[in-house]
């Protein structure tokens, strides 16, 4: 099949939005932490350990990696393509007043979220799969205590709300934009999506944002 | 009025352009943004100088000829307008403007404000038409199709061809042109039968020509002087998604 741009936004489409249904799962399992301290402990170490285990969730891990490699890969090669295809530069350039900034930016946002998560990779899910972790009551591994005393860290909690926020923005236009590029042209369905995509990227980013704040001005270890 | 203006001059295709500055005085604000142009290249044929070449044909906004960049804004400040349908009542006396050439690699510039935009007619030759016999007008009067429809159809067929939306869009791509052409034939039955073939052929002449990704940013549907909907990319993906799956 010949590579067209219509297939490479296929790609981009069809792995955002495996990404963005892993961001629900993500968000629900991480909501525990909100949990009080010891029912939180105990619940969220089993819940770790329960995803380490399943051969479900082994195929949607990897269908994650893939989803996050080919989403960055292809960003790369379609940022590529696009640079060539603009030629030669404005040199008074005012385009900017008729699109939104974030849709302008979705490599700059996107790229953000990548160092974000590549220091979230290293610092939760090596930590867990091949670090040495202490085990809490139910012989279960510790992760709720790394992640707990990582957020006592201010400058760790600004650095995950501020890729919060440049993911927030990243959905907002996401969304809808995958949506597109599936082929949704029905006026008053593409208009439905919208509003989905609004409430979808304000309570991902709402939600992910909260739970920094709250182990950073409530518990202490 | 007075403005300051600094256009773009570039000799032909291969050498390297530069903004020249030129003052204009006693433009009137009734005059279109073209006339203004024709004054001063009254004055440049006066004094002897090469005059500002630029592409034109109605001048009643309907025919796509003419097209540049004005103060960074394809079509200048206003939306859903051609650059002939703009008037000097737009700007104010005393005024810096900047006026450039539509850019993308697909549009090279010929000279001045003029560019090549072949690359919009190989995306129409490569599937853009209905190769059946439909007949004389009696005849096609005779296929019945819902009112809404044809609306529908010739609200995509309105476009243009003028190219703001390429030379708008961030990634220069022509999205909104091949969608506005597909959507326009899918819709009736004449365009209706060769769809899935048609829509793979534009999609790919529309690479081969050196477009960019749309990435839905919409800039374009705001600048298109005949307000085609960006809708119509989503009616190009369904097409083309439709296709991927059923064609043989």
């Amino acid at each position: 099949m010949k590579q067209t741009t219509l297939i490479y936004k296929l790609v981009m489409a069809t792995s955002g939005l495996f990404l963005c249904f892993f961001l629900i799962i993500h968000l629900l399992g991480n909501l525990q932490l909100l949990s009080p301290p010891a029912v939180a402990r105990e619940q969220f170490n089993w819940y770790s350990h329960l995803l380490s285990g399943n051969i479900l969730i082994k195929i949607i891990s990897y269908v994650l990696y893939l989803s996050i490699i080919a989403h960055a890969v292809y960003a790369l090669i379609i940022t590529r393509v696009n640079i060539k295809a603009q030629g030669s530069k404005y040199v008074y350039d005012k385009r900017g007043k008729v699109s939104s900034w974030n849709s302008r930016n979705m490599g700059v946002l996107g790229t953000i979220i990548l160092i974000f998560l590549v220091i979230h990779f290293k610092d939760y899910w090596y930590i867990y799969k091949f670090g040495n972790l202490p085990l809490d009551v139910k012989g279960n591994k510790d992760l709720y205590s790394i992640v707990v005393s990582s957020f006592q860290q201010g400058w760790y909690v600004i650095l995950y709300e501020l890729s919060f926020i440049a993911l927030g923005f990243h959905l907002l236009h996401g969304f809808f934009s995958a949506a597109r590029t599936l082929g949704l042209y029905h006026r008053k369905y593409a208009a439905a999506i919208r509003v989905v995509g609004w409430i979808y990227s304000l309570a991902i980013t709402l939600g992910f944002m909260l739970i920094p704040i709250f182990i950073y001005f409530n518990l202490n270890f | 009025m007075k403005l300051y203006l600094k256009i773009w001059r570039q000799e032909h295709r291969e050498s390297k352009g530069d903004m020249v500055s030129y003052e204009v005085e006693g433009i009137s604000e009734h005059m279109s943004f073209l006339e203004m142009l024709d004054l001063l290249n009254e004055r440049l044929i006066k004094k002897g100088e090469r005059v500002i070449e630029f592409d034109h044909d109605c001048r009643e906004g309907i025919c796509g000829a003419c097209g540049m960049m004005i103060n960074g804004r394809a079509h200048g400040p206003l939306s859903g307008t051609t650059t002939c349908q703009l008037h000097m009542r737009s700007f104010k006396d005393g005024e810096t403007v900047y006026i450039e050439p539509f850019r993308a690699a697909a549009f090279p510039v010929l000279r001045d404000l003029k560019i090549d935009r072949s690359a919009f007619d190989h995306i129409i030759q490569s599937g853009g038409y209905v190769s059946a016999s439909t007949g004389q007008a009696p005849e096609s009067n005779s296929i019945l199709i819902a009112h809404d429809t044809t609306e529908a159809a010739f609200d995509a067929a309105a476009c243009i061809g003028c190219g703001a939306c390429v030379a708008t869009c961030k990634n220069s791509s022509a999205a909104l042109f091949t969608s506005a052409k597909i959507t326009h034939l899918v819709l009736l039955p004449q365009g209706k039968l060769e769809s899935a073939d048609r829509i793979i052929q534009m999609v790919n002449q529309m690479d081969e020509e050196g477009f960019g990704h749309c990435s839905n940013t919409e800039a374009c549907e705001v600048e298109c002087p005949q307000e085609i909907s960006a809708l119509h990319i989503g009616r190009m993906n369904y097409e083309y998604n439709k296709a991927l799956l059923i064609r043989k």
